[in-house]
C-alpha cells in the first residue's frame, strides 16, 4: 500500500542510488561496498595503517634492530638516538654516511642516574639490510638480517630509548606490536565462533533458546569486565608457562567479548529471517544449509567484519590494562601492556619520557581500528538507501 | 465542489516559475522545474504525477520545508496576505517571516499519520503548542479550542483524547488529530501531502469527507498532493499534473478526466480507466474441478507469551476460512490491513502452520494431499507446483545474487538440469517475461520496480507450476504499470493453465484481474462470489461500504458529502 | 509505573543470583581452599596451627562439603548476616574493610556519571544540529582520540605533567590533613579538589562514546516527518529541536547506563590503581594479587549490584521520560 512519493526518496538518495547502478549495473555486493567504502577517506588511510602495523607485527624479527630480551645495564634509560646523515669526510667536506653518535656516560653520584652525553666524535654508522645478532625467523628458521642497525654489531642503537635494564625500546615495541596485535586478532576469532554460533542460533531459531541467549549476553553485558577478568586472571597458577598464560588470557577475552558480535549476527539473522528474499529461498524447496549459507551468509559478511574490526580495539585495551596491572602477561613475553608497566614508576617516566612510547603504539593502534570498523560499518549495506 | 469554487476571485497564491534543485553527487537534480499555478480561496487543486514527478517538493517549496541539500534556486511563491503580497521565496527557510506563515496561514498535513506526531508528546502538548505559537491567549483557552478540534474532526470523548499519546489511536484517528492541529489557527491554504495513501480504503473515504466538509465550513484553499486519479476525481475542483519535475497539464477536474490534452496524461489516465472494466476472460467451464479446497482453516498466534510460555490470549489471524480454487481460475481475496489476506496466503505455503482446518489439494500427478498436515519434506515436494509472487520487488529478489542466480535457485533445487540448460531457461524466461534475455549477468538494483516484479515472476513460473499465490503483485508499482503486469500474468495463465490465489486491497485491480473473489474482515470471509456480482451488488453490508469507499476515477461518480 | 517497577525488580532477582554465582566460581577457581592456604600461611610464620579453629573456620565455609553447600553457606551468610567471609591477608572480616572503599568507588563513579552526561549531551546535541560543522569536526576528532586512549595511560600522563610541569604530585583523594577529619565543608572542598582528576581521567573515554551516541541518535531522528510536521506548524528553530528530536533521541541515551557504569567500574578499577585513590581499586587488585579470594568475591558481587541499581535507576527514568514504555 505504500505509494512511493518523491520528496522522500530524493531525500533518502535513493537518486544518488539510481546513478550508482546506471555505472554499477553488474557490480557485485564488494564492488558496492568499496564503491561506498572509498568514500570514507579517513577509513582509507586507517585500512593502510592497520596493514603496516599488522606487517610489523608479522615481520617484527626483521624489523627489529635488536634482540628485544638483551639487556646492557650501561645503557639504563638511554635517552634515544637521533640519525645523522653527514659525516665529515676529514677533507673539510662531508660525505653521506648515516649514522649514529655514541654516548658519554657519567654517573650521578647521589641519585645513581646515568647521565648520557651525545659523543659527537663516536660516529656509529648505521644502514639498511645489516647483519646484527641472529634470529629464528616466526620460529622457523635461522636469519641475522634486519632492517635496520648499525653496520658494527653490538655497538649501540637505540632509536626509542632504553629501558630499565638498557633493553632498546624501539626492539621491544615492534615485538610487543607482535603480541598484542595478535591477542587483539586471535582473541577475536575465538570471539567471532562464539558470537557467531550463539548468535546465529539465536537469531535463527528464535523462541525460547533466543531468549535465554539474549538474558546472558545481557547479563555478561552488565558485568564490569575488568574486576572479572582479574579475578579469572588472578586465579591462574602462577606457575604457568608464558604460552599457557598468553592463550588462557585469550580465552578470558573472548569469553567477554564474544557478546557484541553475537548482538549483531542476531539482529541480522532476526531482519533477514523474516525478508522476503529469504522466503522466496525457502519456497524455492533449497535445503536449510544453502538457504543459510547461500542465501542470508553473504549478507551478514560485511556486517560481521565491521564488528569485528572495532571488538579487536576493546580487546587490545583489554589486554593492555590487564597486562598494566600486572595480572595480564608477564614478562619475558613483550606485549604493549606489560612495556606498559614500566611506566608505572613516576621517577622512571621523569627520567625516562620515552618509556610512553608503546602507549602511543597503542593510541595509533586503536583509532586507526575504529576508524577502519566504522567505515566498514557505514559501507556495510551498500543497497539501504 | 465545482459549484462552490470561485474562479473570479484573486488567487490566495501565486506559484510562479519554481525551481527546487538537488545537487546529488557532481550534478543536479532538477526535482521541480518552472512550475506555476494558482490557488484560490474554497477550492481544492489537486496536484498529481507518479513516483519523481516533483509533486512533493512542490508542496513543501511553498512552506519552505524542502530538505537540505535541496533548494529553490528560481521563482516566486506569492502569498495573499490581505495587505498586499509577500514572497514566500524571499522569506527564506529560518527566521521569523516565514515562521509566522508556516501554520498561521499555510497549514501542512502529511502522509504518514503515525510517524508525523511526537510519540513522546500528548495529542493535546502538539495542538495546544501549535496555538500559543501563534496566538496570545491563555493555555486554558488554547486547550479548550484544542479539545473543540478535536470534536470537530469528530474523535470521540475529546477531552480525554487530549491527554493521549499518538501510537495510543489508530491510523485513521492519527490523521484526523493531524487535521486538527493543521486547523487550529484557521489557516488561508491547506497543504495535504498524499493525506490517505497510508490509510486503509474506508478510511480513506472518511477523511476525504471530513476535509471536504471542513473546507466548506471555513473556506479555505486546499493543494492537495496525490498519486491516485480516483482520489483526484473525488475531491478536485482543479487538477495539475505533473511529470519528472515539469507541469504536464493544468485543467478544471472534468476537463481533465473527459478531455485530456497531453499524451502523458491520456496515458495515465488509459491505464487508471483501463482497470475499471474487467479485462476480457474466457467464460469458466461449466464442470469446475478443484485444483484447492480450504475448509475451516484457522491460524491463532497466541498473545503475551511470558517466559513460561503461557498466552494471555489469541490473534486470530485466520478464523475459519474455507474457500476453494479451481483449475485455470483467479481467486482474489480483498481486505483492508488487519484483515488476514497475506496471512491466508502465506499459510497456503505452510510459511505459517495453521492451527485448525484444511487445505486439500489436487496434486498434478492426481494425488489428493491435505497441505496443512504436510511433513515439511512433503511440502518441500509441492514448492515445485505451488509458487509465491511477493508485494515489494525490492525485498522479494536477494540484492547480493545475480538475477541469473535467483531464477535459477528453483531450477537447481528441484531438478537435474544442467548448468548450461538453466541458462538457457533463465534466458527463455526473461524474454517470456519481457525483459532482455541477457539481464541474467546483472544484479536486481540495476532494474525499476516494474522490470523486478517481472523477474519475480520469471522465478515463479521457473518450474511451470500449477498454483500462484500472488500477493499483491501491483501494489508497490506505479499505477501505469499495473496493468501491465497484471496482462503479463494473464498471458502465462493461458500459456501454463495456471490457477492464482490473487490477494490484494486494490478493488480495482481485482475486478480487472479475478473471476471470483472472496472479501476478508479480521480474519474471516464475509462474503465471496463472482467478481462482478460483488463489485456492483455486494451483499454483505461490510462489502458495501468497502465498495462505496472505493474512489472512483470519474468526477460524475463523485460521492456526495455524507452529513 | 508502580507494576513496571516492581516488575523490573523482580527481574533484577535472576540477574543478582547470577552474579553472586559467578563471584563465587572466581572465589572457588583457585587451587586449594582458603582454610589450608590459611594454616600454610600461619605454619610459614612458624605460629603454631591451632587445629580447632582450622575446624571451625572449615564448618563456617562449609569446605570438605559438595560445592552448593558451599556456595549456600557464603551466600547465606551475606544475606543473612551481611558477612562476606574473612580477608585473610589482614586477617579481618571483609565487611570492615570493604564499605568504605566501596562507598567511595560508588561515589566517584556516580560524580563521574553525571559530568559525563552533562557535558556530552550539549555536545552531541550540537554536533549532530551542526553536522559536518568545525565543532563537529572537533568533536568528532576528541571523541575519537579519547576512547582510543587506556584510560590509565591518561592518568599516567597527567601525573607526569604535573609533576613536570607543576611539581605537585595529584594523587590520592584527600590532602593527608583531612584523611582522617570528620566530614566538614573544608574537606569536601578539599575532596573537589582533588577528585576532579580520577572524574577528567574516567570520564573522557565515556563523554566521547557518549557523544556519539547521541549525535547518533539525533541524526537519526532529526529528519523523521514529526519533524518537519512541527517546523510545518511555524516553530522556531531551535525550541524545535529541543523539544522534539532531542526529546526523543534521549530516550535511548538514558539507557545507556547499563553499559557506561560497568565500563566506569572497571576503569575506576585501573585509574585508582595509578592514581593510589583509597576506593576499592588498589584493594581489589591487591586482593587478586594474592588470591585473598573472598574480598576479591565480595568486590565482584558488590560491583555487579551497583551496576543492577543502576540500570534499575535508569529503567525507571526512561519510563518516565518515554510514554511508550510506561504505557505498553
Amino acid at each position: 500500500m505504500s505509494a512511493p512519493t518523491e520528496a522522500t526518496d530524493i531525500e533518502a538518495g535513493l537518486l544518488d542510488q539510481q546513478l550508482i547502478a546506471g555505472r554499477l549495473q553488474a557490480a557485485g555486493q564488494w564492488t558496492l561496498f568499496w564503491h561506498k567504502f572509498k568514500k570514507h577517506k579517513l577509513a582509507v588511510l586507517s585500512l593502510v595503517i592497520v596493514g603496516l602495523i599488522y606487517f610489523v607485527a608479522l615481520f617484527a624479527e626483521f624489523l627489529a634492530p635488536q634482540d628485544p630480551a638483551k639487556f646492557d645495564p650501561r645503557f639504563t634509560y638511554v635517552p634515544p638516538q637521533a640519525i645523522g646523515w653527514f659525516v665529515d669526510d676529514g677533507a673539510g667536506g662531508s660525505r653521506f654516511q648515516p649514522h649514529v653518535t655514541g654516548f658519554d656516560i657519567k654517573v650521578d653520584a647521589k641519585s645513581f642516574r646515568r647521565i648520557f652525553t651525545p659523543k659527537p666524535s663516536e660516529i656509529i654508522p648505521i644502514g639498511l639490510f645489516v647483519k646484527g645478532q641472529s634470529y629464528k625467523m616466526w620460529g622457523l628458521f635461522d636469519a641475522d638480517i634486519h632492517l635496520i642497525g648499525p653496520l658494527e654489531k653490538n655497538k649501540p642503537f637505540f632509536l626509542a630509548g632504553g629501558d630499565r635494564l638498557g633493553r632498546d625500546l624501539l626492539s621491544r615495541t615492534i615485538h610487543g606490536t607482535r603480541i598484542s596485535m595478535s591477542i587483539g586478532l586471535v582473541g577475536v576469532s575465538l570471539s567471532l565462533i562464539i558470537g557467531m554460533i550463539l548468535g546465529g542460533i539465536s537469531g535463527y531459531r528464535g523462541g525460547l533458546v533466543d531468549r535465554v541467549i539474549q538474558r546472558v549476553i545481557e547479563f555478561i553485558r552488565s558485568v564490569p569486565t575488568i574486576p572479572l577478568w582479574l579475578g579469572l586472571a588472578a586465579a591462574m597458577p602462577k606457575d604457568w608457562p608464558p604460552l599457557q598464560v598468553y592463550f588462557s588470557i585469550l580465552v578470558i577475552l573472548s569469553l567477554i567479548g564474544w557478546t557484541e558480535i553475537a548482538r549483531v549476527v542476531r539482529g541480522r539473522f532476526l531482519s533477514l529471517r523474516s525478508e522476503d528474499f529469504v522466503i522466496a529461498a525457502r519456497l524455492d524447496g533449497v535445503s536449510e544449509f544453502r538457504l543459510i549459507m547461500r542465501h542470508m551468509m553473504p549478507s551478514l559478511y560485511s556486517h560481521i567484519i565491521a564488528a569485528v574490526t572495532l571488538a579487536i580495539p576493546h580487546m587490545i585495551l583489554a589486554e593492555t590494562a590487564l597486562s598494566f596491572l600486572g595480572l595480564g602477561l608477564q614478562p619475558p613475553i613483550v606485549s604493549w601492556g606489560v612495556l606498559l608497566q614500566d611506566t608505572q614508576n613516576l621517577r622512571a617516566i621523569t627520567q625516562a619520557p620515552w618509556l610512553f612510547v608503546p602507549g602511543i603504539c597503542v593510541v595509533v593502534a586503536v583509532l586507526s581500528l575504529n576508524f577502519l570498523g566504522d567505515g566498514v560499518r557505514d559501507a556495510a549495506d551498500p543497497y539501504a538507501k | 465542489m465545482p459549484s462552490n469554487a470561485a474562479p473570479n476571485t484573486k488567487p490566495v497564491l501565486t506559484v510562479k516559475n519554481l525551481a527546487v534543485e538537488f545537487p546529488v553527487h557532481k550534478s543536479v537534480v532538477h526535482a521541480v522545474r518552472g512550475v506555476s499555478f494558482t490557488l484560490s480561496r474554497g477550492e481544492t487543486l489537486c496536484l498529481v504525477g507518479e513516483s519523481g514527478s516533483g509533486k512533493s517538493v512542490t508542496a513543501r517549496a511553498i512552506l519552505q520545508l524542502v530538505a537540505s541539500p535541496g533548494r529553490i534556486t528560481a521563482g516566486e511563491i506569492l502569498l495573499d496576505t490581505g495587505s498586499g503580497e509577500l514572497d514566500i521565496v524571499k522569506l527564506g527557510a529560518l527566521g521569523r517571516g516565514i515562521r509566522e506563515v508556516r501554520g498561521r496561514r499555510i497549514a501542512m498535513i502529511f502522509q504518514e499519520p503515525m510517524s508525523s506526531l511526537s510519540p513522546v508528546h500528548t495529542i493535546g502538548h502538539q495542538i495546544v503548542e501549535t496555538i500559543l505559537l501563534h496566538e496570545k491567549i491563555s493555555k486554558e483557552e488554547a486547550r479548550k479550542r484544542a479539545a473543540a478540534l478535536l470534536d470537530r474532526v469528530r474523535i470521540p470523548n475529546p477531552e480525554a483524547a487530549l491527554d493521549r499519546y499518538s501510537f495510543e489511536f489508530s491510523g485513521g484517528m492519527r490523521q484526523r488529530a493531524m487535521i486538527a492541529m493543521a486547523l487550529s489557527c484557521n489557516p488561508e491554504i491547506l497543504i495535504a501531502d498524499e493525506p490517505t495513501t497510508a490509510l486503509d480504503v474506508t478510511t480513506q473515504a472518511e477523511i476525504l469527507s471530513l476535509l471536504r466538509e471542513l473546507q466548506r465550513d471555513r473556506g479555505m484553499a486546499v493543494l492537495f498532493i496525490t498519486h491516485d486519479m480516483g482520489v483526484v476525481a473525488q475531491i478536485a475542483d482543479r487538477v495539475m499534473v505533473m511529470f519528472k519535475g515539469e507541469m504536464v497539464e493544468q485543467a478544471d477536474v472534468f476537463d481533465l478526466f473527459e478531455r485530456p490534452q497531453q499524451p502523458y496524461t491520456k496515458a495515465l489516465l488509459g491505464s487508471v480507466l483501463k482497470l475499471e472494466t474487467p479485462a476480457p476472460r474466457p467464460p469458466r467451464p461449466a464442470e469446475e474441478s478443484p485444483i484447492a479446497e480450504i475448509s475451516d482453516l484457522s491460524l491463532h498466534f497466541p498473545l503475551n507469551v511470558g517466559m513460561l510460555g503461557k498466552p494471555a490470549a489469541y490473534l486470530k489471524a485466520i478464523d475459519g476460512v474455507s474457500l476453494t480454487i479451481n483449475k485455470g481460475e483467479t481467486v482474489g481475496v480483498v481486505g483492508e490491513s488487519g484483515s488476514g489476506k497475506t496471512t491466508l496466503g502465506r499459510t497456503l505455503l505452510r510459511i505459517y502452520t495453521p492451527t485448525g482446518g484444511q487445505v486439500n489439494y489436487w496434486r498434478g500427478d492426481g494425488v489428493e494431499v491435505d497441505i496443512a498436515r504436510l511433513s515439511k519434506r512433503e511440502m518441500k515436494s509441492l514448492y515445485s507446483e505451488v509458487r509465491m509472487v511477493f508485494q515489494d520487488p525490492h525485498s522479494s529478489l536477494n540484492p547480493r545474487m545475480t538475477v541469473y542466480q535467483i531464477i535459477s535457485e528453483p531450477l537447481r533445487t528441484n531438478t537435474a538440469m544442467s548448468e548450461r540448460e538453466m541458462r538457457d531457461r533463465v534466458a527463455e524466461l526473461l524474454m517470456r517475461v519481457g525483459l532482455p534475455a541477457d539481464g541474467g549477468e546483472r544484479y536486481p538494483h540495476a532494474f525499476s520496480g516494474g522490470q523486478r516484479q517481472r523477474i519475480s515472476i520469471a522465478r515463479a513460473i521457473a518450474l511451470r507450476p500449477r498454483l500462484i499465490i500472488a500477493d499483491e503483485p501491483t501494489s508497490a508499482l506505479d499505477v501505469s504499470l499495473r496493468h501491465q503486469v497484471l496482462d503479463l500474468m494473464r498471458g502465462l495463465q493461458d500459456e501454463y493453465g495456471l490457477s492464482y490465489l490473487f490477494i490484494s486491497h486494490d478493488i480495482s485491480v481485482i475486478r480487472y484481474f479475478c473471476d471470483r473473489v472472496a472479501v476478508m474482515k479480521n480474519g474471516k470471509i464475509v462474503e465471496i462470489g463472482d467478481v462482478q456480482q460483488i463489485c456492483e451488488r455486494p451483499e454483505h453490508p461490510y462489502t458495501q461500504t468497502l465498495i462505496r469507499a472505493v474512489p472512483r476515477p470519474d468526477p460524475r461518480l463523485r460521492l456526495s458529502a455524507p452529513a | 509505573m508502580l507494576l513496571y517497577i516492581l516488575k523490573r525488580i523482580a527481574g533484577m532477582i535472576p540477574a543478582m543470583v547470577a552474579i553472586s554465582i559467578l563471584a563465587f566460581t572466581v572465589i572457588q577457581l583457585p587451587p586449594g581452599d582458603y582454610v589450608s592456604t590459611y594454616a600454610a600461611q600461619i605454619a610459614q610464620a612458624g605460629e603454631t596451627v591451632d587445629s580447632a579453629m582450622l575446624n571451625s573456620l572449615r564448618e563456617r565455609y562449609g569446605l570438605g562439603e559438595n560445592v552448593v553447600v558451599q556456595y549456600f553457606k557464603w551466600i547465606g551468610g551475606i544475606v543473612t548476616r551481611g558477612d562476606f567471609g574473612d580477608s585473610f591477608e589482614w586477617n579481618q572480616p571483609v565487611t570492615e574493610l570493604i564499605w568504605g572503599r566501596m562507598g567511595m568507588t560508588a561515589l566517584i563513579s556516580v560524580l563521574t556519571l553525571i559530568l559525563m552526561w552533562a557535558f556530552s549531551l550539549p555536545i552531541g546535541i550540537y554536533s549532530a544540529v551542526r553536522q559536518y560543522s568545525i565543532t563537529d569536526y572537533v568533536a568528532t576528532a576528541f571523541a575519537f582520540l579519547a576512547m582510543a586512549t587506556p584510560n590509565f595511560l591518561l592518568a599516567i600522563v597527567l601525573l607526569y605533567a604535573s609533576t613536570m610541569w607543576f611539581g605537585v604530585s595529584v594523587g590520592g583523594l584527600f590532602s593527608p590533613a583531612f584523611e582522617n577529619a570528620p566530614l566538614s565543608l573544608a574537606k569536601v572542598w578539599d575532596f573537589i579538589t582533588h577528585a576532579w582528576i580520577p572524574i577528567f581521567v574516567l570520564g573522557t573515554a565515556g563523554t566521547a562514546s557518549l557523544i556519539r551516541v547521541m549525535r547518533a541518535n539525533l541524526l537519526d531522528e532529526l529528519h523523521k516527518p514529526y519533524v518537519e510536521a512541527a517546523r510545518s506548524k511555524g516553530m522556531p528553530e531551535g525550541r524545535l529541536i529541543l523539544t522534539y528530536p532531542v526529546r526523543v533521541a534521549l530516550n535511548p541515551f538514558i539507557s545507556t547506563v547499563g553499559w557506561v557504569l560497568p565500563a566506569l567500574i572497571s576503569g575506576e578499577l585501573v585509574v585508582s590503581t595509578v592514581l593510589n585513590l583509597p576506593t576499592a581499586g588498589p584493594l581489589l587488585l591487591q586482593a587478586l594479587k594474592s588470591q585473598d579470594m573472598y574480598l576479591a568475591g565480595a568486590f565482584i558481587l558488590l560491583s555487579g549490584g551497583l551496576v543492577l541499581i543502576g540500570t534499575l535507576v535508569s529503567d525507571i527514568l526512561l519510563a518516565i521520560s518515554d510514554p511508550r514504555i510506561r504505557l505498553s
